[in-house]
């Protein structure tokens, strides 16, 4: 079997599993459609992993499968680029998708979108490999928008919901906005290179640094710098990094299934991966890389306290998400690209993990997400407890757990950064690991430990999830602690990644094993900060549950401030909302009424209707006024030829 | 011998003489078309004196069809008179307003 | 002054003096007549100008015809004089004006020398044998013929309109039909029935 049949195979059996089970849903029934996706996404699990040991036994692949447009000498193709890179995320894509796929049969068993559901997922399964083993840009383009596409599907799927209708539109919106500066930036490698292939892109770039060009507001600005913002501007929608993160907590309108798989574990990474993919643009511009790395910081750092305030389990869930995937910008910004990917497939295992088990916990809770209403639920739900906490310290970063050493690795970069605004990210990270562990255990806290508040109907009917849904959740826990411990040596001496990324993605300086990061933990500031965090979490609602009130009830301000979100809705809704609304209305109301219906329209018919209420008096319909009217008109003339 | 001149102010008389008519006759369609055969009468004495004065026929012919036309125009001009007369009436052309904007 | 100057002036002053009167008098009968005499004088003055075929034309067709037709249509109509007078000398002054800055102008280039005798002086008569009818025919006849068969063209059209104009139907007068009257047959008028004799009466 030729390598282009196999590769081709992977994202193709994802398309036939969403073709069958979408459009012949009602033909082979529920049952019959969740045993095509799952077929279809569990062979593309398979073949990834064969893929991945093809790669990383030394066997590169780059070039097009098929050449669908060629246009002016630029040549749009299908095509894979199978480097170490790709086929982590292939693995991670299809085994995350794969668990959720199961998982999805126990938590959507009741809803009369069965067949629909697994169609998207499949679906959305398959643009992402698009995606992510594309060769070049227009491919990329194609899976970024089908990736968006089924995100806006799934998060609408109760689309009888008026709130699942509104963030999706959001959602789709605000990913509007990324992904025109995604274009822009394509546009502009297409002028820049001519080519849209990665590697002719990549091998042209450093001769082409200096190239520089009038940019807007008349600055001159490297096109490199140009070109790698806009893509930024691209991956920040995607990845829903500060200030274009606004649409990811309301995608959790969408079932906990959705969240888990594209909100947390796969699509919002790909602007991670973008940049990663795009390691050799990004090298040449310092201004970018600064950029990238405040940015990440920013959202690091502001999610995290917001995180600290939400009520609603998918809603931490969900800000823990923005913030960890401003820790894998830092990692980029630090031109650390192999530790954001291996934070990004350390996440996607317990994050993933985490979704499904809050899914877990809210299907016993009947539908019900408030976290005060919870409590005690490690009794009943054991499975669901252990390995919620598992992937709790994972986020948090406890060794020897995956999250330690992805965060630590990016702790360290950043550490080691000379990029402009190191410091800054340096002490966001540092502060982000305090509140991370301190939001991870107060979720933990609240949902498990503690006296039961839910209502007595619930209590009665308090279970452990069906094994569709704790099976899955085992499957993840299980890289989830070690996934770290294996991957962090080869990430670290960058033999992961090889040329996939610049310079094997680690920094020089960083020289870090698994049992010497382990060994330095006890001694380390990281490792401290976390513990604290937990400690702080179970001092506030397990040991004085009273404390977090005081808190409210003395900085009031800054709690307004963290449940409104900085007010970034607000400010959208008043900016961009009501001001386009607004600024419609004026060009409505005076623009078209007024100026071109009223004045130009109306007002010419009306001029036209008084001067011909004037002149209609000059016809009396006497013929001898005419008469007279013409026999003066011509003494006139008469007069005009002769005295002239 | 007569200069050219002096018919042409004949002409001139005439024609001046039949704008005073038009005026003053305002009311009677008849008159006002008599008026008209008198300027079409100036029109067709200078032609003749032009045609005599520079050895030209075609003055002449001109005058010919200026008769043919103003003959047909007296024939339909008196026809829709009459027309007139049996709808209103009246040749009153103060009672002629129909088209008033 | 030659005779051909007193015929000038003589026939100049009538032509004036009549239309001035044709535009004044109170009678449209009389303004019509005044009419004929204009006419009259004008070719009398064209005569003067060698346009003899002219002049009997227009004797012929206005004074014969058009004028004729004035006329009738004048005694036809029952026009109410003393109203069409009203407000006749409304308009004098303005009429006055206009007319006499025209004729004013008029006369001033008339006068400017442009037409004087030396500027373009008046060409030596013809033979007597010259016959203008002649000359005014080859000329129409050849140059002129198309638009010869033209005017033809507007007298139709002008006979048309005036008869469609004027020709009205009159649907309470009974006309007889003779062409009916002709086919009719013994059919049509005669219808024999056949019947038994009258029964004898029973006594």
């Amino acid at each position: 079997m030729s390598r282009e049949l196999l590769y081709l195979l992977i994202p193709l059996s994802c398309l036939v599993a969403a073709l069958v089970s979408g459009f012949l849903g009602s033909r082979i029934g529920r049952v019959g459609a969740h045993r095509a996706a799952i077929g279809g996404v569990g062979f593309a699990f398979v073949l990834s992993c064969v893929v991945a040991w093809d790669v990383f036994s030394g066997n590169h692949f780059n070039g097009p499968v098929y050449t669908w447009a060629v246009s002016g000498g630029t040549r749009f193709e299908i095509g894979f680029l199978i480097d170490p890179l790709s086929a982590v995320m292939m693995v991670v894509v299809t085994f995350v998708s794969l668990m959720v796929h199961i998982y999805t049969i126990g938590y959507m068993a009741e809803d009369p979108g069965y067949t629909r559901f697994f169609s998207y997922i499949a679906l959305f399964t398959f643009a992402m490999l698009m995606l992510v083993m594309s060769n070049n840009f227009l491919q990329l383009f194609f899976g970024w928008e089908g990736v968006g596409l089924v995100s806006y599907l799934l998060i609408g799927f109760w689309y009888e919901r008026d709130s699942a209708i509104r963030a999706n539109l959001k959602a789709f919106l605000v990913n509007r906005v990324g992904d025109f500066g995604f274009i822009l930036g394509i546009g502009a490698v297409l002028a820049l290179f001519g080519s849209l292939d990665y590697q002719t892109v990549f091998d042209a770039a450093p001769s082409l640094a200096g190239e520089t060009t009038q940019g807007p507001f008349g600055f001159e600005w490297h096109w490199v710098t140009l070109i790698c913002l806009l893509l930024f501007v691209g991956a920040m929608g995607k990845s829903a990094q500060v200030p274009l993160h606004v649409w990811l907590p309301d995608s959790m309108e969408g079932p906990t299934p959705i969240s888990a798989l594209i909100h947390a574990a796969t699509m919002v990474t790909a602007g991670i991966f973008l940049v990663a993919r795009m390691s050799p643009l990004f090298e040449l511009s310092t201004t970018a890389l600064s950029v990238v790395l405040i940015v990440g910081a920013l959202t690091a750092l502001l999610m995290a306290f917001v995180a600290l305030v939400q009520t609603d389990i998918k809603r931490v869930v969900a800000y823990s998400t923005l913030s960890q995937l401003g820790y894998m910008t830092v990692a980029l910004g630090a031109s650390a690209y192999s530790v954001a990917i291996f934070h990004l497939a350390t996440h996607a295992f317990f994050k993933a993990l985490l979704f499904l088990a809050a899914g877990s916990v809210i299907i016993a809770m009947h539908h019900e997400q408030d976290m005060r209403r919870m409590g005690g639920l490690r009794k009943v739900m054991p499975v669901t407890y252990i390995t919620c906490v598992i992937g709790s310290l994972a986020l948090a970063g406890i060794p020897p757990f995956a999250g330690f050493f992805s965060k630590d690795a990016i702790i360290e970069a950043v550490h080691y950064s000379s990029t402009p605004g190191a410091g800054f990210a340096y002490a966001a990270v540092l502060i982000g690991v305090v509140l991370t562990a301190f939001y991870s255990f107060r979720l933990v806290f609240m949902a498990f430990h503690g006296e039961g508040r839910m209502d007595t109907k619930t209590r009665e009917h308090l279970q452990e999830s069906p094994w569709v849904v704790t099976g899955p959740l085992v499957a993840l826990a299980v890289p989830s602690v070690l996934a770290g411990l294996l991957l962090v040596n080869a990430t670290m001496d960058g033999s992961l990644f090889g040329s996939s990324v610049v310079a094997g993605g680690v920094p020089k300086a960083l020289d870090m094993t698994a049992g010497g990061m382990l060994a330095h933990a006890p001694v380390a500031v990281p490792f401290w900060l976390a513990v604290l965090g937990i400690v702080g979490a179970w001092v506030c609602y397990l040991w004085k549950p009273e404390l977090p009130l005081k808190a409210v009830g003395r900085w009031n301000g800054i709690y307004r401030v963290l449940v409104k979100k900085y007010g970034f809705d607000e400010l959208y809704q008043w900016a961009f909302a009501d001001g386009a609304r607004g600024l419609g209305h004026v060009l409505s109301e005076w623009g078209d009424r007024r100026l071109i219906d009223g004045w130009l329209v109306n007002g010419a018919a009306r001029a036209v209707a008084r001067t011909a209420n004037l002149v209609r008096h000059v016809q009396s319909g006497l013929v001898y006024h005419y008469a007279f009217v013409m026999i003066i008109g011509l003494v006139a003339l008469m007069s005009w030829f002769l005295f002239r | 011998m007569i200069p050219l001149s002096h018919y042409l102010i004949v002409g001139a008389l005439l024609f001046a003489i039949s704008v005073v008519g038009i005026f003053l006759n305002r009311k009677n369609l008849v008159i006002i078309l008599m008026a008209i055969e008198l300027l079409l009468l100036a029109a067709n004495m200078n032609f003749v004196a032009f045609s005599h004065y520079l050895e030209d026929l075609s003055g002449q012919v001109f005058v010919f069809f200026v008769l043919t036309v103003a003959a047909a125009e007296a024939a339909i001009g008196l026809a829709i008179l009459i027309v007139l007369f049996r709808t209103r009436r009246s040749i009153n052309v103060q009672d002629l307003d129909r088209l008033k904007g | 002054m030659t005779f051909l100057e007193i015929v000038f002036y003589v026939f100049s002053a009538v032509l004036v003096g009549s239309s001035l009167l044709v535009v004044t008098v109170r009678n449209p009968v009389r303004a019509a007549l005044f009419l004929v005499l204009a006419f009259f004088s004008a070719a009398c003055l064209w005569l003067t100008l060698e346009a003899e075929f002219l002049a009997i034309t227009l004797v012929l067709v206005y004074v014969g015809a058009v004028m004729v037709l004035f006329l009738f249509v004048i005694m036809m109509l029952d026009i109410d004089i003393a109203q069409m007078r009203a407000g006749f000398a409304n308009y004098l002054p303005l009429g006055l004006i206009v007319a006499l800055i025209m004729a004013g102008e008029l006369i001033l280039v008339m006068l400017s020398g442009e037409f004087g005798d030396t500027q373009l002086p008046r060409p030596v008569g013809h033979d007597a044998d010259y016959s203008n009818t002649e000359a005014l025919g080859k000329v129409v006849y050849t140059d002129y013929v198309y638009t010869f068969e033209l005017a033809a063209v507007i007298l139709l059209v002008a006979i048309i309109a005036a008869i469609s104009l004027t020709l009205r139907r009159r649907p309470e007068t009974r006309y007889q039909a003779p062409e009916e009257q002709v086919k009719v047959r013994k059919e049509d008028r005669i219808r024999i029935v056949k019947m038994p004799p009258r029964p004898e009466e029973k006594p």
